[in-house]
Order: C-alpha cells, then structure tokens, then sequence
C-alpha cells in the first residue's frame, strides 16, 4: 500500500516528520518497507549563504560572494532584486540538474564568473513565484541538504499490509491507526472529500433514482450495492491536487472522474467504478451471474469468458463489468462523456477470490474486496466521490443514492479477561489501558457486571469486557484477536523479556537426525562435501510421483532415489572441467509407486524415506610430488565407504556388503535386512572423466500418516519411543604371547568367491586362527586361464604360551588339504 | 712416575682432549677419539690410572681426584659431540622444507548446514530437542491446523505444490501439530527441514529452501518468554545486538511479531544492506494461537506457547557474502570446497 505522507496528514492534522509516522507504525502498525521522497530531484540543492552583494550598475543582477560550506567561497551572479549580505537561501552548484531539466553551468557574466544559482521558488517547481530568490529561515550550515531543512514535496510510505488488516488499505484505515496513536483526531469531513448531504433510497432488491435504476439479482455474491447519477461532467484533466494525490499512491492520473474513483479507493478504501450512463441500456444495472458463455471485453481490451460462477454488473442487455474486479470497455467513461453512473458496493471476499482466480486479473479492487471492506462506509464513500465529482468535473447529482441489498450484519461482542491478557503477554496492563487502547482504534468496549459473561456463553468467569470490533476489523473474531491489538497498541517493544524457568522437554530427538548427523560427520572426515539439491527430477509417471503444478515441465516429478539429484550435480561439475567429484546428501525421496529398499509400499500413499546418497569419482587423494599421479575411485574405495557409513548410520548392528545381482553391485544390510546399495553410476560425462560410483541408504521413514485425528492427540497411554542407548563396545583383554603368521597364495578359477575360500579357511584354521587378510591379487604369467592367484595372510595365537613351529607348519598343511578337498583349491607354486 | 710428571701428563690430555673430541666428524670418528682418550684398553686415560699406581701413597688421592676431573669433563665433552653426531646423522640427506606436506581429500559442511547446526547449538543450549516431519505433508496439516483460513488472501503467501492428494509443505509449522498430536506438554522443540514454494529459480529465490521452526508449549508461557528467548539466540547467533519486534501477521500464531537485529553492515545508520531502515529482519514468531493447540487435542485454556521460524539459506548468503541464492543448489565442488574447516 503506497502511502502519501500529506494525504495521511489531510486525514490527521499530526506535526510527525515522515520519518516518525515510518517508525510508528512499523512499531505498531504493519511494517514500513519502503520510503521515497518524491521530490528527490532537489536532493543536490544546498543552503548557501550570502557573504557579499555588490549591485551592477544599470542592470538586474548583483555579483555575490557565496559560502555553499565547501570550504571555497563561490562567485555567483544573481537577476533577483531580492539578495540580502548574511541572509541564506537554496543553492545549486554547477552540475546540478534543474527541475526544468537543464544543468547548471559554469558561467561568464560581464567579466564575473558564475559558480551556481541562488534559486527562486518557481526554479524549485515549488510554486509560481518568480518574484524573488527564496530566502530561507534556518540556521542551519551551509552545505546542509535542501530537503533537512524544508519539508519540500511529499514522502511516499510503502506499508506491507498483511491478509488480516485489509482495513490498512486505505489512508483512512492508517489515519485511523495514526490518531489512535497520536491522539490527534481525525478530520474526516474536511478538504476535498467534504461530502453533500444526499438522500439515500434503499431497497433490498430494486431501486429508482435519476432516471436509472438498479436491480440486485444476486444477493449472495454482492451483499450491498449502492448508484447515483451525475448529469452534465466535464470530463477533463485532474487539477493539481487530485493528480499529485493518485500519483502519490502509485497511480496514473487519467482523468478527473477516473481520478476520483482512485482517489476515494486510496483514500476511504472502497474500490468504486463510474460508468458512462449513456452506454447503458435502458439506464439499468443488474447484479446477476453470468450467463453460461458470456463474454465481455474488460478496460484492458482483453475479451474473457464468463462462468456462471461469476457475479456481474450488467445493463438490461449485456454485462458492463466483472463485479469487483474490473469494469467493461463499452463503459468506460471517455472525454465525451457527460453523465456517470456511479457505483459503490460490497462485494463477497471468496466469490471475487474465484473470480480474479478464473480470470488470472488481480486488480487494486479485486485485492480489497477479497479481503474485505468496510461495510458500514459505503454511503459516506458515495458521498465523498459525489462530492469530488463536482468539484472537480462539474455536474450534479440526480436524485438520491440508491442502495440496495441487506446492508451490512451487526457485529457480535467479544469477551476479554484482563487476567488472560496478562497470562498471555507476561505483563500487566491495567484495565484502563486495555480500555483506552481498544477505544482508540474503534472497538466499543463495555464493562460487564459479575456473571454478565457467563450468561452470553463465554469461557471463564472473569470476563471483565465486551468488546465490539469496528465494521472495518473482520480480523478480530475471538479473544487472542483483542490481546494482539492490546499488545501492538502498548508496543512490543515495552513488554517484558524476563526470561523465565523452564521444564525440560517431552520430545526425545528424532533418530533420523541425529543418524543423519552421525553420518555427515563420518562422510566429511573422508572427504566428501554434502550438498543440498532440490528433489524435482526428470522421471516418469509410472516409478514417481509427479507435482500436480510443475515448475519446470522437464523436471516434473520426485526423486526416488537420492542419486538422481546427485547425477545431475556430479554432471554440473564435469562440464566446469571438474573430474574430483565427491558428494553426498542427506535428504528425503518419495517412493510408493514402487518398493522402497526397506519394502515401503504405501496403497497409493506417498511413502518417504531419509536417505544417504553419495556420488564418487576422480583422484582417490590429492597428488602429492613424492608419489606420482594419484590412483581413481574404483569400486573398492566405494564398498569401503558404504560399510563405513553404514557403521555410522546403525552403530551396534551387523552390517554387510553383500554381492548383489548383475549389474548392481553390492546390497548393504544392516542385520540381514536390506537398506542400500553400492552401484556404477551412469552419467552424461565427457572421456577425460573416470567412472563414477553411487551408493545410497535407507536411514529410515519418515511417515506421513495422521499421528492422530485433527483435535486429537495419542498422548494418552502412549510412551515417547526414547532411542535405544548405543550398544557399548566390549573390551577384549589384550594378548600377551606372540603371534605366527604366514601367507598362502591359492589358485582360485574365477567362479569361486574369495569369500568362498575364506569360509573353509576360517572353518579349518581353529579357534587360534586370529585374523585373515586378503593382500593379493594376481593374474597373468603363472597362472591358468580362468584363475587367478588369491593370497591372504593368516596369523595365528594361542591364548597363554608361544606356538610352535610344528603346529603351524601342521595347520598349513591342514589348510592345503582342506582346500583342496572341498574346493579343489591348490596353492600356487612360484 | 712422579706427582708433578702424573699433573702434567694428565694436563696435557686435557688440554688437547677437546679438540680431538671437536674434531671427531662422524659416529665412527667419534668411537676412535673416544678409544684414543677414555677407551677402558688403551686410552690415555687408562694409561693414566694404570700410573697411578706407580705414584708414591701419599701423592695418590691428589692425582686421583685429578684424574677423576678429566674423566669427567671429557666423557661430557664426549656425550655432547655424541648427541651432536647422532641428531646429524638421523635428519638424513637435506630436504627442501618449502615444499607442500601429502594431504587428504577436505570433506565439507553445506553453507546452509552450518547455519542450521549454530542455531540447533544454541537452541539446544536453552532446552530444546529436535523434531522432523514429512515433506510431503496433508494439507490439513499444512494448512487447515494452523488455523489457515479455507480460501482466503493467506493462502496466497504459501504458492503450494501439490502432489496427488498431497502437498509439499510450505512451511516446518506441520511439524509443531504433528508433536503436540504425538507428545504431551512441556514442548520445546526445534524442527529444521526443507520446504517447498511454487516459486521458480532466480537470484533470491528457490522452490526448496530449508527453514527452522521452533516451538514451545507449556503453562504459564507468556509472550515474556518468545521476546527473552529469541532476543538471548540473537546474542548468541550475531554477537552482541539489539533486537526489535514488529506486529506481523501468521494464522498460526497471535500476536504476531517479527523479529529484526540491528544490521551488521551499518550498525543501524542504514544502508543498502537494509534497505536504510538499520534493522535486518532475521524471523517470525508468535503466541501459538489458541486454534492450533486446539486442533492437536490441547486445552487451549490451559496451555500457552510461543512458536518461531526462520530462513538460513537467507543467513548463509548475508554471512558468506554469496550473490545468488541458486549458487547453494549448484553443488560446485569449487563452491563447496571454500567451505572446508
């Protein structure tokens, strides 16, 4: 809402500089976001002051010694009569662009050089008087900006008006607010908007007045309707006044009648719409529905089609204007015009929301009477635009108001206990406070006698007030309504910030965070860096959900696995050249059109799953000058990654990577339940780039059922499922004889698995077999076809005394026949 | 051998022991010095005390004491040039210093994390513990619990995405109905996520961004509690600051306040940062309004709470001084990387 600091003054007389009305209802208002000086154009003007006047004889000027408080005093030649040794008046230095648009220029005048110009009024676009230089009362220094010292032009304020104060869409609705917190009272009848005394005719249905009449067919969608007519306008540019006014609140003047329906939507807050009488039919308006494929041109000259959902405003033949959003342009009133007809009125907030909707057009009406007028200001809103009418075009007003519909509902109390106020501020505020604030903005407040609220129904029986909200608050519906207004009319900023004892929380932390970070933790320390991708993928319908209202069409759907945004990212850096492409995110995918890796299968519910995804590719580590270029990511630094964050994200659990079916290639488990994989990732990569790896894990669902019906909870018999502690790890006494080792290098053909060989010799090694290392593997000279050599490293121990050199080279031999026996396994020879 | 030869031969030795100590340039050198003056066989120390016994009785103790000092001051001259040698020999050949160290891959920690864990630190300083919630949330949720009017100009500052029968959330607030639904007053929490708009791309906005919602319910919770506990996070979060409240509008909280510090970049005397207002808006907040304890099944009599939300992606492009907020979504590698601590 564009404010104009002088207009809010025509409403309240206050002596505020712009910069206080800012701060004041920014503190209690609604926020001031913006703050423009419309003259802007003098913000180079200076005051300067006059040292030294010699007059030139036989002519106007004077040659003047000038102190502009550049610290350099500046020869000006001056033409007014006017210039006084020691008075100060507005100066332009040279290169200052003038209101006239020409720049001031160094200058030669009858051998004085000129340094700027002392400025009349008129020079300043500040009046007609050229009479003169204009001489300032201040004393302020020289130098000091024009506009510190005169309050020159006006201020527009822009004011963020939020969806439940529609009643600050007006200068009216902040004028209000401002003597409110002023105490300066309003002056409504004065200026421009002194408003005739009319007659007015009202009728629910149909009224006659002027030579039109009016006809309310739709009651539901237009609850109050109100016309005169005008005779005899002239139709002509606005004066000044009412131009700078609309300019003021962001509009362009168009012309006086135009203006004036502005004027009084900016100023009173009732959007209102003239028509040119002489292009309706039968000089009769309807209020119906549109009729099923209507169509009507609107003033913007778009043709748009009509749904009898729409309230119209018609004559007796066709529709004139959509109602409330915009008016028809075979109605417009144009400069030949001469009689109006003039409308006021109220339309329904949800039927304008449908229609603005449907018909994509958000106008300055449509937006206040989705959220609301004043229904009672209708008349006085009339009146005001009447009254502008002819002031400013000319002509008179034909018979009375006419006024049809219901009329607005009256407004029913709202109870208050002061006691609560205090419960929810944490501050006392006296009952003659709370009585005060409330009046000040309109509210009719009422003290009521023991047992007074108890009887209209209200909660507790302490209700103290009765407190009616203004026809303009439809926000204000319940008591918390009445303690935000007493608390923003108090001020935030003089409440309390005590802070105060607390009792600890309920609410354990949830186990997915707190994985979530385990694992971060875990994949930083290697090295990779997390990122935080948008989930909208390319897809298609039949695996992904897909975003009924897309914003790009290319990527319409959501992930169902993490590396699918991942990919993409990897993809970005290979076209910036970048190969070294280490990334993982912890974040949500939604699955339900097909199985999860945990078996999540929603019956046609999107089902969410946390998950880890990583993305890995390029140098193992950084290239150090000591050892040569650095191996690539190959598929074994992937599978060590995935059992190390798997640890991280199931601490305690059993984890497995286990082989997965061609072409994946490993499943990770946590206690033989499936949660992840380990697999090649395809990406769109140039041939420089190395193969890149993707693994990803369920860390768990997130579900999105109901936790409970809506005004119902399960806190009853239910207990906080509190994550089970961490299993502590077990200590394991230390060994205190020596270990024997040796190393077996076995020919394997490739159909066996090593984990294959390793199961028989952890079977035939013996309880002293402590650890077994694969450290080789081999293909080539040597070696059939079909085989490769495999060598591990077994080191065995005895719990209480050193074994003997027998009783290894016993169990080697052991371990061969095993080998041999049941896997046809032979060492390799040399 | 007479006392006086026995003084000047054990003299001599000292005299030019050190020397040959000195001169001694590598381990092996060192070892034969050490035979030639101290070695038990045939040093010259030894050859001294083997004279020793030729001195006459009573001169004995003097040239023994004598002989003693020159032990002593030549194996210290000895185990100092040992030291020397060895710390020589264990550098090796020399080695260019400037030259970089072997280092590992930096992993690194979103801009946008590391905002959210400094407010999840603080928070949980104060009490608070953290709480999650779906991104694809039901829109009774999303909207109607938060006492969201059906149909109404509120609905326009949430532009929602919707998918099937469901909406992406526009907000974490689904997260404070669904805690209260699931446990029982004394409630703090803090629920950090991702949420949606229909919003496309451009320098200053995203369709997913991540938000912070904070919620308290308990009795006795009064408007007091919101201003003290936010006002202590700013302190904790800026330094030093000043804050101000400022009447704002939620259908989910009431009254409703916003929360600036002053600005960072002016101190308050304005500047572009803030758009000369001198005040930086970091969060919303507000009393929990009756109607949303009412639709998680609490007494809304009895019960009272404050609730706030904020933006840290808006924080990590003020504090890092990045241009465009699609920058945080690229995943540059060279982007990420300046973040490595």
């Amino acid at each position: 809402m564009n404010l104009s600091h002088e207009w809010l003054k025509a409403f309240v007389p206050h002596a505020l500089s712009a910069e206080e009305v800012r701060d004041l209802l920014t503190a209690h208002v609604a926020t001031v976001e913006g703050f423009e000086r419309l003259r802007a154009d003098l913000a180079p003007f200076v005051v300067a002051r006059v040292v030294e006047t010699r007059k030139v004889p036989d002519t106007k000027l004077s040659f003047n010694t000038v102190d502009d408080g550049s610290g350099t005093l500046l020869e000006v030649v001056c033409g007014a009569p006017n210039v006084t040794a020691g008075a100060v008046y507005p100066f332009a230095r040279t290169g200052t662009m003038m209101p006239a648009g020409f720049k001031i220029e160094k200058k030669k005048i009858r051998g004085f050089t000129s340094n700027g110009m002392l400025c009349s009024a008129a020079e300043l676009g500040l009046g007609e008087d050229h009479a003169g230089i204009l001489e300032l009362t201040t004393d302020a220094a020289p130098g000091t900006p024009l506009l510190d010292v005169l309050p020159l032009g006006d201020v527009r304020l822009v004011l963020d008006v939020l969806p439940n104060r529609p009643d600050l869409l007006s200068h009216l609705g902040v004028a209000r607010e401002l003597s409110a917190l002023t105490g300066v009272p309003m002056q409504l009848a004065d200026g421009p908007h002194a408003a005739p005394a009319v007659d007015v005719v009202r009728d629910p249905r149909a009224a006659t007045s002027g030579g039109a009449t009016v006809r309310l067919e739709d009651p539901e969608g237009c609850p109050q309707y109100l016309g005169a007519v005008v005779r005899g306008v002239t139709v002509a540019p606005s004066p000044a006044w009412l131009r700078e006014r609309v300019e003021a609140a962001g509009v362009r003047s168009i012309n006086n009648v135009v203006d004036v329906t502005n004027a009084v939507l900016h100023g009173l807050g009732h959007p209102m719409h003239a028509f040119d009488l002489a292009t309706l039919a039968e000089q009769t308006v309807v209020i119906r529905r549109a009729r099923a494929g209507e169509k009507m041109t609107t003033l913007d000259g778009v043709e748009r089609a009509l749904t009898p959902e729409m309230t119209m405003i018609a004559d007796a033949a066709r529709s004139i204007a959509v109602a409330g959003v915009m008016g028809g342009e075979a109605s417009e009133v144009k400069a030949t015009t001469t009689d109006l007809f003039l409308e006021v009125a109220s339309f329904d907030p949800k039927r304008t929301r449908l229609t603005r909707r449907a018909l994509g057009l958000s106008t300055d009406a449509s937006y206040r009477f989705e959220r609301g007028i004043d229904p009672n200001g209708l008349v006085d809103a009339m009146r005001a635009a009447i009254g502008m009418i002819v002031a400013v075009a000319g002509g008179r007003l034909d018979g009375g108001i006419m006024a049809v519909g219901a009329g607005p509902a009256p407004r029913s109390a709202v109870g208050l206990r002061p006691a609560r106020v205090q419960a929810v501020l944490g501050a006392l505020i006296t009952e003659e406070e709370i009585t005060r604030y409330l009046s000040s903005v309109g509210f009719r407040v009422l003290r009521l006698g023991e047992g007074e609220g108890v009887e209209k129904g209200w909660r507790g029986e302490d209700v103290v007030f009765s407190v009616t909200p203004p026809s303009w608050r439809h926000d204000v519906t319940r008591e918390v309504d009445l303690i935000e207004e007493v608390a923003r009319l108090h001020g935030y900023d003089r409440l309390p910030d005590t802070i105060e004892a607390y009792r600890p929380t309920t609410v354990p932390d949830h186990p997915l965070f707190v994985a979530g970070l385990r694992v971060r933790d875990t994949l930083v320390a290697a090295g990779l860096a997390e990122v935080r991708p948008v989930p909208f993928v390319k897809g298609d319908d039949a695996s992904h959900w897909r975003v009924t209202n897309p914003l790009a069409e290319d990527e319409p759907h959501l992930r169902v696995s993490l590396l699918e945004s991942l990919a993409r990212r990897a993809e970005y850096n290979l076209t910036r050249m970048h190969g070294d492409v280490r990334l993982f995110e912890v974040g949500s995918v939604f699955l339900g059109k097909r199985h999860g890796h945990s078996g999540v299968q929603g019956a046609g519910a999107i089902a969410e799953e946390v998950r880890v995804g990583i993305v890995l590719m390029g140098a193992r580590h950084p290239q150090h000058f000591a050892d040569g270029p650095p191996p690539v990511i190959d598929a074994w630094d992937a599978k060590g990654l995935a059992e190390r964050v798997a640890r991280a994200a199931f601490p305690g659990a059993a984890i497995g990577i286990e082989p997965a079916e061609d072409p994946a290639l490993w499943a990770i488990t946590v206690d033989a339940r499936a949660v992840g994989t380990v697999d090649r990732v395809t990406l769109d990569a140039p041939v420089w780039a190395s193969p890149a790896f993707g693994i990803e894990l369920t860390l768990g669902a997130m579900p999105v059922a109901c936790v409970a019906k809506p005004g119902e909870s399960v806190h009853a018999g239910v207990r906080p499922a509190s994550a089970p502690p961490t299993p502590a790890v077990r200590y394991r006494p230390l060994p205190t004889t020596p270990a024997a080792a040796f190393d077996l290098a076995l020919l394997v053909p490739d159909a066996l698995s090593a984990a294959d060989v390793e199961q028989v010799l952890r079977t035939s090694g013996g309880e002293m077999l402590e650890s077994l290392a694969l450290f080789d593997e081999f293909r080539g000279a040597g070696v059939p076809d079909g085989m490769r050599s495999l060598a591990w490293r077994l080191t065995f121990r005895h719990p209480e005394r050193t074994l003997r050199d027998k009783e290894i080279d016993g169990r080697r031999s052991q371990l061969l026949k095993s080998l041999e026996n049941q896997l046809g396994v032979k060492p390799r020879t040399a | 051998m007479t006392l006086d030869e026995f003084k000047s031969a054990a003299e001599a030795l000292r005299a030019d022991g050190p020397a040959q100590v000195t001169a001694a340039a590598t381990l092996d050198a060192w070892t034969d010095a050490r035979n030639h003056l101290v070695g038990r066989t045939s040093g010259r120390l030894s050859e001294l005390m083997t004279a020793l016994g030729t001195l006459r009785k009573e001169d004995r103790r003097e040239a023994g004491l004598l002989a003693n000092t020159v032990k002593q001051e030549l194996e210290a001259l000895l185990d100092a040039r040992h030291a020397e040698l060895a710390r020589a020999q264990q550098k090796g050949p020399a080695i260019d210093r400037t030259m970089p160290g072997r280092t590992t891959w930096q992993g690194t920690v979103h801009p946008v994390s590391l905002v959210i864990d400094e407010v999840v630190e603080i928070f949980r300083e104060l009490g608070f513990t953290i709480a999650l919630g779906p991104e694809a949330e039901h829109a009774w949720y999303n909207f109607g619990a938060l006492n969201f009017p059906a149909d109404h100009p509120a609905m326009d500052l949430h532009d929602t995405l919707y998918v099937d029968e469901m909406v992406l959330r526009t907000h974490t607030s689904p997260v404070q109905v669904r805690t209260l639904q699931q446990y029982p007053p004394p409630i703090r929490i803090l629920a950090p996520g991702n949420v949606y708009r229909a919003d496309p791309f451009d320098a200053s906005h995203a369709p997913m961004f991540s938000q912070v919602e904070g919620l308290v319910v308990d009795e006795g919770i009064t408007f007091a509690d919101l201003k003290a506990t936010l006002t202590r996070f700013a302190n904790r979060f800026f330094g030093e600051t000043k804050t101000r409240f400022r009447p704002s509008y939620f259908p989910f909280t009431e009254p409703s306040a916003e929360m600036d510090v002053r600005c960072g970049v002016c101190k308050g005397s304005g500047c572009p940062v803030c758009k000369h207002s001198g005040w930086v808006e970091i969060l919303g907040s507000g009393m929990v309004h009756p109607a949303v304890l009412e639709s998680a099944g609490l007494d809304s009599e009895r019960y009272t709470g404050w609730a706030f939300g904020m933006g840290p992606a808006r924080t990590a492009l003020a504090r890092h001084g990045i241009p465009d907020i699609r920058i945080l979504y690229d995943s540059d590698v060279r982007f990420l990387e300046q973040f490595a601590r």
